[in-house]
């Protein structure tokens, strides 16, 4: 799912002008459950403003990352001044297109797409390089989870089964080896891994997805 | 054929170092280090903005030391940039006559003075390693499309033998072997166990007979150099001895000299080992008493 945190108020504080109506947005979706913009993130920072002066409401949409939700909110978003949406960078820019004119601003920063791995803790996962490679790496994702996106084995850094670039971050590499290893699966790592095709990656610009088949 | 090439095919223990360029433009910085190792040394080698510091390029720099008589090994790493900007300056420096080559990752760009800067990571060493080898040999591109002109190119790798996870670096040298590596500069030596178990598997598969190994020292000139780089420096590893002896040393630089001297004497011993890389960090003053002192003076001539 996408992680997103919320930003510091003091950020979110200025964006807004005093007087203002405010209508914080949640969504219903992966913010929800990382417990960063859903209903109950909606209503505590909507209650928050209302502490610092704001006249404000809240509201949560089942997702925001598409138009005919956000048309759901058409009404609360009329009365609004100004919104803060509580969605990942997605559903902001969803939003932003409903809604020519409105000032809508974000409320969270979208970090990863991750899984939770711990109550509180989550981690990333998967960078959506458009050219899913884990099966060759005991599904474990070498260009996500190595600060280097290496290919063909650790770099020097990794010491006691961590990176170098943050120490308390696991090597990939070293989860790789080790579960390979278990799995006496150890020559799948001698062949060399040719360079990479980035063009599915961001690196190719923008993306799309066009399905014909299931085009109206 | 570079000379470093040469004289390991010749079967001569061969000495390189270490010029790390300066961060500004003053080219004497790079002469007055070239000059104090003429002679001494078989080749140097060019930090590619090492521990993603902001230095004098690696290219321009070995065009400098090639002025001042010495041959050059350019370091290349993949942190700055993509296969097009590394095919094109391996290219030039070719163009150039640059003759030996580097290939490494390279430091991640967190380590150093840029820390908000992007990464590349385009390609990893072992595939940079074998772009280079088919843009020699089979006169091609990483894309497939011909080149033309001659390449003359001495291609090497980095192997850390004390990074983790350990049973995996000989795999990982002979990737980069199989890749197109024909030597290898290891990281520096302090733990000789552990160095002699990764030469004897090395020995085992038999990698030490397909490229020539050069193993890396390093002189230390305090205790507390020796101690940064035993808690500080991932994937080097110091024993406490040396650190002991460090801190009851009189004389620190002597001290660390005689480490160095006694390392590469147990080195030269180790079958496989076809070289040592002394990489005398902002200490390139001391390698001539080095090679002095290890009986690697004066160094083969080109035939």
């Amino acid at each position: 799912m996408i992680i997103a945190e919320r930003k510091p108020i003091k950020e979110i504080l200025s964006f807004l002008v005093p007087g203002e109506k405010i209508l914080v947005l949640g969504c219903g979706t992966c913010v929800t459950v990382c417990m960063s913009g859903g209903e109950k993130e909606a209503r505590e920072l909507s209650s928050l403003l209302r502490l610092k002066g704001w006249e404000t409401k809240d509201f949560t949409l089942e997702r925001q990352c598409e138009p005919e939700f956000n048309l759901r909110a058409k009404e609360e978003i009329a009365r609004a001044d100004a919104i803060i949406s509580l969605a990942c960078g997605v559903g902001v820019q969803a939003l932003g297109e409903c809604y020519p004119g409105k000032k809508i601003s974000p409320g969270l920063n979208t970090t990863f797409m991750g899984m939770p791995k711990e109550q509180g803790l989550w981690e990333e996962r998967c960078w959506g390089c458009g050219n899913c490679i884990v099966h060759l790496f005991a599904y474990i994702c070498p260009v996500t989870r190595c600060a280097k996106s290496l290919m063909n084995g650790p770099c020097g850094g990794s010491k006691n089964g961590k990176c170098e670039v943050k120490p308390d971050r696991d090597c990939a590499w070293q989860l790789i080896y080790d579960r390979l290893k278990k799995e006496n699966q150890l020559e799948a790592l001698y062949a060399i891994q040719p360079p990479r095709d980035w063009s599915t990656s961001r690196y190719g610009g923008q993306r799309k997805m066009i399905r014909e088949d299931v085009r109206l | 054929m570079s000379a470093l090439e040469e004289i390991l095919r010749r079967g001569e223990f061969a000495v390189t170092a270490e010029v790390g360029p300066p961060k500004g433009t003053n080219r004497e910085i790079i002469e007055k280090k070239c000059a104090g190792l003429q002679g001494f040394v078989d080749a140097v080698n060019i930090t590619d903005n090492q521990t993603a510091i902001v230095r004098l390029s690696s290219f321009a720099s070995c065009l400098i030391v090639k002025d001042e008589g010495i041959e050059p090994v350019m370091q290349m790493v993949c942190r700055d940039r993509n296969r097009i900007a590394l095919q094109s300056d391996f290219l030039g420096a070719c163009a150039w006559g640059v003759e030996n080559f580097l290939c490494l990752t390279g430091d991640h760009q967190s380590m150093g003075n840029h820390p908000q800067s992007k990464n590349v990571f385009d390609i990893d060493s072992v595939q940079l390693l074998q772009i280079l080898k088919n843009m020699r040999d089979e006169k091609i591109f990483q894309n497939g499309e011909p080149l033309k002109g001659e390449i003359k190119a001495f291609l090497g790798a980095g192997e850390n033998p004390f990074a983790d996870p350990l049973e995996f670096r000989v795999i990982r040298l002979a990737k980069k072997i199989s890749a197109g590596a024909q030597f290898i500069q290891t990281q520096a030596v302090f733990d000789l166990e552990i160095f002699s178990r990764f030469m004897e598997e090395v020995r085992k598969t038999g990698l030490d007979k397909k490229a020539f190994i050069l193993a890396g020292v390093i002189p230390v000139k305090s205790l507390a150099a020796l101690s940064y780089m035993q808690n500080e420096v991932p994937g080097l590893v110091v024993p406490d001895s040396l650190v002991e002896r460090m801190r009851e040393a009189k004389d620190p630089k002597e001290e660390g000299v005689k480490i160095c001297l006694e390392t590469i004497e147990q080195l030269k011993k180790i079958e496989g080992v076809r070289g040592v890389h002394i990489m005398a960090i902002s200490w390139e003053s001391i390698v001539p008493d080095i090679v002095r002192g290890a009986n690697l003076y004066p160094r083969p001539r080109r035939s």
